[in-house]
């Protein structure tokens, strides 16, 4: 078991320090097949688990602060199994796609240490039994998204994007310490276990803030942990690093910006379910920022014109979902959501770096189509992750976000009603914004650059290395839905690792219209969200290959709104001229006034000022040397003591 | 006597001071080659017998151990005492390590009066970790000002006249009314045993003198916010050598743990909140200021006294964790500020400005100094896995033990931290090659490379398996904390 997880941390060792003296072969061969035991390994150990292994115990002391010690240790349960199978295996398969996609870069022994690196710390943060090493993995997957966005260093936007993207990260564990911190604080443990178990003692407690302004505790810890969340999983309003974080190479942002990285949050949460259930408060703040974040991001991702941003802002949107279903204490949707999302998203990234090879780095929608002859591979296995992203039955995204719209139905929390509306909106502008995308890189006619100078190689199929990993995505993103529904959501295969308070029952609700998948299939024609997502669908075919001028039509009709989504909702602006730049004014004004005027004015000249003034007075005392001035000190010195009487 | 008594703290203090006056005598003889060699057995055999220390350290007890206790002056009741508890053996081999990597990795024409300079500041620098002596912590503490002020003086930048002075007067000023303290703390207690003076009894007033004293002495040297001002003109004119040792040297902060805190418990409970806010300060004040700063050794001063604000704030917290994660913290400040301080070093040595936007790109051309500088970067923001870390997450909990406010306030450290850092990685190390300059810098060569990557496995091992340095200082933080809990009046 410890095997897997070190597996990665010692091929990324090997190849990020003797990387660029071995031949490149040696670098592929060691990552993958490390990442590769380590994939067979975690599914055999999810087998195992099903079969009701579990582990739970430290593998050393980290600190012994007497009163508790702080470790490195493990806990193997179904949803730390799951995540690690789900890990390992998106890892695999985009390290073997990184074979084909990297292999003219001159950074590519590096890029392979950095992903085995980030394999490494995603299984340290999922596999984790205390926070002290989820923190480790934490903060190690920011590390490792950090290096690859900015893996092309000598691209301003690249380096700026990875700075973003951590400091971003860093306010979200700033709320993830604070709360760790608390929970520390009063429980005097780090261990997962042991904090589930007490973590009724803290009901009813209050933590003061502010003089007489006391706050209930298990709800500040609440806030506090979910802060980090957002960070991580990219929430509004902390959401603005994820499509910046698209200057990275594609793998990652496959792996890292869709697949895992950035479900660790909702994966901390499901993970802290025995405290998250004692705060209803907090619960719907979860619902209503999640779904907030689902329909806002999915209306930004339809003005898009790079291909992988269109992804991205879908990720975000979808990242909404998940967090919906946290907040609706329907944690196995959330979880079950992940994982097809972890399929079929990264799927659709693979599928855009592909065509984005084949057009030599061209990214812009606007300057693609007519792909599908060209690339039927890459083609056919998009149009799966498209239909399995909008829901369309019987693909794996129909099963697992239809039933996050119907917990929200039956939920009773504050918001729920608003997460409903919200979601539902949702599904129409999946729909339209996939299809807009697909219809405009793939059909009509194409618009790209074609040289015809020597040297120049018209777009083709990706290599083998690029297309396997996309058939293999495509399979399970076809059937990961209905073979697994059963089992994850409405079956025992999750145990006692997510906890659910009796009177959160959207999940409860939900078992009891269960009624076998056959049933699940009759029922599509009276839901909503079906009908908004094949109109969604004719929507997106309409203003693309219909009518492609209508859309300039709309921009013109509403111009001011159009500008608005373009800006991102002035997110970036925001956080840029006012955040960014005030701080920065800021500093310079302090530097300007406390320290050049204030301390060194005031503190350092001053006294020399005054004893320039009293040599004018005095002037054979003004000599300049330094001894002279220890004299001075020495004598005022001594006249103190015997002034005071000290002695 | 302790199982190893041939274990000797004075050959500590005079070896290293007695090879420095060799290396300088013998500097012109045989073209230095003598003095060199002298210097670098010197350092070699320190690191060798510090080790030897490390390793015959009782770790289950918190008295004094090696201790040596010499009459010196009996008219007045001074003594030369000396011993090592946990509170300064760590301080102590990390003085070995540092002294070692700069005698070691120092230019091939460095002057060999200049090292024979830093010998002598690392010898003395033994004497102040390790006197109990009030008179004779104060002499070492007060003398090895001398060798880096020359250092500064002489071997310096463009204005080494100016930050010399302003070093020397800043110090000596801070200096001064802690030699009151002493003398009066001499005179109600007719001893200067630092051991007597802990359990002394006085009363609040005397107590709260006492403190302003020893504070000022020593808020000078930590730094603290606002007596800092001697640090960046001190950091960014002094040589590589001398900085670096200066910096890792944490003598100021360290002093409060073994005079103030236990000889005015009281007044330090009273006064705590607002050593708190004054910490506070420093933390966000110093981030905020480091970040817009436009010389590479002065941002990284900046960062390294935000740094010491943490300490000092886990300091008065007054609690276990908090003091614990301070000591370690102090530690991991020794060791990133020497390291940051190596490669800004390394830098303006090829460039001859530590300007910043001098610099872009380093990472084309300087691919080592590249990989060392973002490690080190990441292990300045605290990043789990570098020992910045350990203390940082250490202090946080304490802090939010303390006041949610309090701890609110110090988690700012890892947004603020990151900040300026990764904008200063992104402005130096990264980006396109910024000029025909740079083009032509050449990457690390073996002397820095070994002593960074030595500085950068520390901070890694320190990082991932802290409890061997923890369980050093241990029994001595517990013993400390219980000390102050009990009331002088």
């Amino acid at each position: 078991m410890l095997l897997i997880i070190l597996l990665p941390l010692i091929a990324a060792i090997i190849v990020g320090f003797w990387g660029r003296r071995l031949p490149r072969g040696a670098s592929h061969l060691i990552c993958c097949s490390a990442v590769g035991i380590s994939m067979v390994l975690s599914f055999y150990l999810l087998w195992r688990v099903n079969q009701g292994y579990r582990f739970d115990d430290d593998i050393y002391t980290w600190l012994d602060l007497g009163f508790t010690r702080l470790t490195i240790g493990f806990l193997i349960d179904p949803l730390s199994v799951l995540m690690m199978a789900i890990v390992t295996f998106i890892s695999f398969l985009v390290h073997v796609y990184t074979i084909g996609y990297m292999k003219d870069d001159k950074g590519y022994a590096r890029f392979f240490a950095y992903i085995s690196f980030f394999t490494f710390a995603m299984l340290m943060l999922v596999s984790a039994n205390n926070f002290l090493q989820m923190f480790f993995g934490w903060e190690g997957v920011g590390l490792a998204s950090y290096l690859l966005i900015g893996f092309w260093y000598t691209r301003e936007s690249a380096i700026k994007a990875g700075m973003k993207a951590f400091l971003m990260n860093r306010v979200g564990d700033f709320g993830f310490i604070i709360g760790i911190s608390l929970l520390f604080a009063t429980l005097k443990t780090a261990n997962f276990s042991e904090i589930f178990v007490r973590i009724d003692e803290l009901q009813g407690l209050t933590v003061s803030l502010f003089p007489d302004y006391e706050l209930p505790l298990i709800t500040t810890i609440c806030v506090a942990l979910f802060f980090g969340a957002m960070g991580k999983s990219a929430q509004m309003p902390l959401h603005v690093w994820l499509p910046d974080s698209m200057e990275g190479p594609t793998p990652i942002s496959a792996l890292i910006h869709a697949a895992t990285m950035v479900t660790a949050g909702i994966f901390m949460v499901a993970r802290m379910s025995p405290v998250f259930e004692w705060s209803d408060t907090v619960l719907s703040l979860i619902i209503i920022i999640g779904a907030t974040t689902a329909v806002f991001m999915a209306i930004l991702g339809l003005v898009q014109n790079d291909i992988k941003r269109v992804i991205a802002y879908s990720t975000l949107s979808q990242l909404g979902y998940m967090t919906v279903a946290l907040g609706v204490s329907a944690y196995s949707i959330a979880l079950f959501h992940l994982m097809t999302h972890a399929f079929f998203k990264a799927l659709l990234f693979l599928a855009a770096g592909s065509v984005i090879i084949a057009l030599h780095h061209q990214q812009d929608l606007r300057k693609m189509g007519g792909l599908r002859r060209i690339m039927p591979i890459t083609y056919i296995t998009t149009l799966i992750g498209a239909w399995a992203l909008i829901g369309l039955p019987p693909f794996a995204g129909f099963f697992s976000k239809e039933p996050i719209i119907e917990a929200t139905k039956y939920s009773t929390l504050t918001g729920h009603h608003y997460a409903y509306i919200a979601l539902t909106i949702g599904v129409f502008l999946t729909a339209c914004y996939t299809f807009r995308m697909i219809f405009l890189a793939f059909h009509g006619q194409p618009r790209f650059d074609v040289h015809h100078d020597r040297g120049y190689q018209a777009p083709k199929e990706s290599p083998l290395a690029v297309t396997v990993p996309l058939i293999l995505l495509a399979i399970p993103s076809i059937f990961a839905g209905f073979l697994f529904i059963k089992p994850m959501l409405f079956g025992n295969f999750f145990d006692r690792s997510l906890v659910v308070a009796s009177e959160h029952h959207a999940m409860v609700d939900l078992t009891e219209n269960w009624h076998g998948i056959g049933a699940y299939f009759l029922h599509i024609p009276s839901t909503p969200a079906f009908w908004l997502a094949l109109l969604g669908v004719v929507v997106a075919w309409f203003f693309t290959l219909r009518q492609p001028q209508a859309s300039a039509v709309l921009i013109r009709t509403f111009t001011p709104l159009y500008k608005f989504l373009i800006n991102h909702f002035y997110f970036d602006a925001f956080y840029e001229k006012i955040i960014a730049r005030g701080t920065v004014a800021f500093s310079r004004m302090s530097t300007l006034v406390v320290e050049t005027m204030g301390i060194e004015g005031f503190l350092v000249e001053m006294p020399i000022k005054i004893v320039r003034w009293s040599a004018s007075l005095l002037r054979h005392l003004q000599t300049g040397y330094l001894y002279h001035y220890a004299l001075a000190m020495v004598l005022g010195l001594l006249l103190l003591i015997t002034r005071w009487g000290m002695i | 006597m302790n199982a190893a008594s041939w274990m000797n703290l004075s050959l500590l203090i005079w070896f290293p001071i007695i090879t420095g006056i060799a290396t300088y005598l013998l500097r012109h003889v045989a073209n230095g080659v003598i003095s060199r060699s002298v210097a670098n057995i010197a350092a070699t055999f320190m690191l060798f017998a510090v080790a030897c220390l490390l390793y015959s350290f009782d770790t289950t007890i918190a008295a004094m151990q090696f201790s040596q206790r010499i009459p010196w002056i009996p008219s007045f009741g001074i003594e030369y005492t000396l011993g090592v508890d946990g509170l300064s053996v760590l301080f102590i081999a990390f003085n070995a390590l540092i002294t070692f990597l700069v005698i070691v990795t120092r230019k091939p024409n460095a002057n060999n009066a200049y090292i024979a300079a830093l010998l002598v500041t690392s010898g003395l620098i033994y004497g102040a970790f390790t006197a109990l002596d009030g008179v004779l912590f104060y002499v070492f503490f007060e003398t090895m000002l001398i060798p880096i002020y020359l250092t500064i003086g002489i071997w310096g930048g463009v204005n080494r006249k100016y930050a010399a002075t302003k070093f020397f007067l800043f110090t000596l000023f801070g200096s001064l009314f802690m030699l009151l303290a002493l003398f009066y703390l001499y005179g109600v207690s007719g001893s200067f045993s630092i051991k007597d003076w802990h359990i002394l009894p006085l009363n609040i007033d005397a107590q709260i003198l006492l403190f302003i004293g020893f504070l000022l002495a020593f808020a000078v040297k930590t730094p603290m916010w606002p007596l800092h001002s001697w640090a960046p003109d001190a950091y960014s004119e002094g040589p590589t050598g001398a900085i670096v040792l200066l910096s890792s040297t944490k003598i100021g902060a360290y002093a409060f743990l073994r005079l103030l805190l236990p000889i005015a418990p009281d007044a330090v409970n009273q006064l705590a909140p607002w050593m708190i806010i004054l910490s506070l300060i420093a933390v966000i004040y110093f981030g905020i200021i480091a970040l817009t700063q436009s010389d590479l050794k002065r941002l990284i001063t900046y960062s390294s006294v935000a740094h010491m604000g943490m300490v000092t704030l886990g300091f008065f917290l007054l609690g276990d964790v908090a003091l614990k994660g301070a000591v370690i913290l102090m530690l991991s400040n020794a060791l990133a500020a020497a390291a940051l301080f190596l490669c800004a070093g390394a830098l303006s040595d090829r460039m001859g400005s530590c300007r910043i936007i001098d610099y872009q790109g380093i990472v084309n051309v300087m691919p080592w100094l590249a990989t060392l500088f973002v490690f080190f970067a990441m292990a300045n923001v605290a990043l789990p896995g570098t020992s910045g870390f350990v203390g940082e997450l250490l202090v946080i909990f304490g802090a939010v033990e303390y006041h949610l406010g309090v701890g609110l306030l110090t988690a700012t450290v890892l947004v603020i931290g990151a900040a300026y850092t990764l904008w200063l990685v992104k402005r130096v190390v990264f980006g396109a090659i910024g000029n025909s300059q740079i083009a032509a810098m050449k990457d690390l060569n073996h002397r820095e490379r070994f002593g960074m990557v030595v500085l950068a496995v520390v901070m890694l091992v320190m990082g991932i398996y802290p409890q061997p340095f923890l369980a050093l200082i241990d029994v001595s933080v517990t013993d400390l904390l219980a000390h102050l809990a009990r009331t002088k009046l």
